[in-house]
């Protein structure tokens, strides 16, 4: 579903160093990442700030391209069959929001119909579906500014949800959330999931995230993997009584 | 590909959701509203003063100076004369606009509906009541014909798009500009002399004014009113006004290749 060869991405700085001198320097975000994700699985993204889990999100989704290296989503090349992609996926960044900020939430659904050209039938039977899970009802007719942050979330979820993607991509969606809210997002991953059969890519500092949902984990640290298996996998590498944030935090410090 | 009545009834919504988005601020349209007839007032009397001075000043009577007067009030909020930035600047500044390529939908589409629909409120609130009190007050000519009417629709309708095309360039450039308040500032310094909103451009002598009714701020007040008024050719001023809709939405095309290209390839 999601496959990852040799994919790299640098950006250029540049910054003044004197009165004309200006410095370039390079940033490798991600260097030779390579991994790939089969249908129906639901892996972690983990990795400390500025370790490339956003860089490698918008590869996937085709906001940046990779400068080497190859990347295929749904068989896709997510920068070049953009509108081709969009179709098939769902993209959530915690940070940002793709609803219409001015207007009620069920708006913003509507849209959504449009720009995925869903069929109404199967556009109500999804709504009612996802309302139900997502406990929206109470707050569908809210204009999105009014509402929290869980309830605005839970919208952004549901908005990336409607076309019916294959494959779904979360980018620290549990940011900021209070734990009922979260616990609620769990619930409806996982049921996502394993239902649908949905395949989920989600980055996260949250490691309640990926203790209750992750079969598989994946850790990125400088641009690279420097882990990739299971949960058990990824417990073994420590000394038996630690924590899982012992684990991780092993691991980002190059101690693993 | 989509159907091509899927697509059109994807913009519709979206400029029906600019319309419903402005209305969601209505005060702040009213306290537009009132303010576009206080300085439509004040405008009339400075108008006026200069045509009896100078009567017949640019070929226009005390009359049609009070009427473009009001008219070109009846712009502003529509085609934001004084340079209003559309909301693209601002999710260009703070990255969304990463977002917005990424949806399976024209950019330039999108803001284009989107401003289209706020553009219609604004004309019901801010322009329709301003110009009618202008009416009320000073008496302004009335349109010659019945025809008057679809034909000054037409041009304002292209000052429209105009204002859109141009307004739009103006926000995509803070891709390439870091701090793009001066590019604000200058578009609307650029907009509200050189559309004629200051004082009308026919009465500017020789190359200046020349020179200012060739520009694209031309097309979306000065030219309109003049084709309210008669004092300009119809299909003149259609195909002026047309032929800078196109050049500058087709340069927004080009500016939308190029933010796409440096988001995607330079990261933004
Ligand atoms: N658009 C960009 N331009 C320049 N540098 C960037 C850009 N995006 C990310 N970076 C740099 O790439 C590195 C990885 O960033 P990111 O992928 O956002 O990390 P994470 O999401 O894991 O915290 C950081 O050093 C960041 O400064
Ligand atoms: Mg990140």
């Amino acid at each position: 579903m999601i496959e990852v060869e040799r994919a790299g991405r640098s950006f250029t700085h540049r910054r003044k160093a004197g009165v004309l001198r200006r410095e370039r320097h390079v940033v490798h975000a991600v260097r030779d990442l390579t991994f790939s994700v089969a249908p129906g699985e639901f892996v972690g993204y983990l990795g400390p700030n500025g370790a490339g889990k956003s860089t490698t999100i918008k590869m996937l989704t085709g906001i940046l391209t990779p400068t080497t290296g190859r990347v295929r989503v749904a068989g896709l090349d997510p920068s070049r069959r953009r509108t081709a992609l969009a179709r098939r996926i769902g993209v959530v960044f915690g940070q940002r929001t793709t609803l219409w900020w001015d207007l009620p939430l069920r708006d913003s659904f509507e849209l959504v119909r449009h720009l995925y050209n869903v069929d109404q039938g199967d556009f109500r039977r999804r709504l009612a579906e996802l309302e139900e899970l997502l406990d929206l009802g109470s707050f569908l007719h809210i204009p999105v500014r009014q509402l929290s942050l869980g309830q605005r979330m839970r919208g952004d979820l549901a908005a990336a949800l409607l076309h019916a993607p294959s494959v779904l991509v979360l980018d620290e969606p549990t940011i900021g959330l209070d734990v009922v809210s979260k616990a609620a997002l769990r619930a409806f991953l996982r049921e996502l999931n394993a239902e649908r059969g949905t395949t989920v890519l989600l980055t996260t500092h949250d490691l309640g995230d990926v203790e209750r949902l992750c079969s598989r984990v994946m850790v990125i640290d400088h641009g690279r993997l420097s882990f990739d298996g299971t949960l058990g996998d990824l417990r073994a590498t420590a000394p038996e009584e630690s924590s899982i944030e012992d684990v991780v935090a092993r691991l980002y410090t190059g101690g693993g | 590909m989509p159907p091509r009545e899927t697509v059109f009834q994807l913009y519709l919504r979206i400029a029906l959701y600019g319309f419903r988005k402005h209305s969601t601020y209505r005060a702040a349209a009213l306290a537009g509203a009132f303010t576009n007839t206080v300085f439509g007032i004040l405008r009339a009397y400075v108008l006026i003063a200069l045509w009896e001075a100078r009567p017949g000043l640019g070929g226009y009577d005390v009359v049609d100076a009070v009427t473009f007067c009001f008219l070109s009030q009846a712009a502003i909020g529509p085609m934001q004369m004084f340079g209003g930035s559309l909301d693209l600047a601002r999710r260009v500044r703070s990255g969304d606009v990463a977002i917005d390529l990424m949806r399976p939908a024209s950019l330039q589409l999108w803001s284009l509906a989107d401003d289209l629909g706020r553009a219609f409120y604004l004309l019901l609130v801010r322009s329709v009541p301003p110009t009618l009190i202008g009416a009320a007050l000073f008496g302004l000519t009335a349109p010659q014909t019945v025809w008057r009417w679809p034909e000054f629709g037409a041009s304002f309708a292209l000052g429209l798009l105009t204002s859109f095309g141009w307004r739009y360039l103006i926000a995509l450039s803070a891709c390439w500009i870091d701090d793009d308040r001066g590019v604000q500032a200058l578009s609307g310094v650029l907009m509200s002399f050189f559309s004629g909103m200051i004082l009308p451009l026919t009465i500017f002598p020789g190359w200046l004014g020349a020179v200012a009714q060739a520009t694209p701020w031309a097309a979306m007040v000065q030219v309109p009113v003049d084709v309210y008024l008669g004092t300009r050719g119809l299909w003149e001023a259609l195909a002026f006004q047309g032929a800078w809709a196109a050049a500058l939405l087709a340069l927004g095309a080009l500016a939308t290749a190029g933010a796409r290209r440096k988001v995607v390839i330079q990261g933004g």
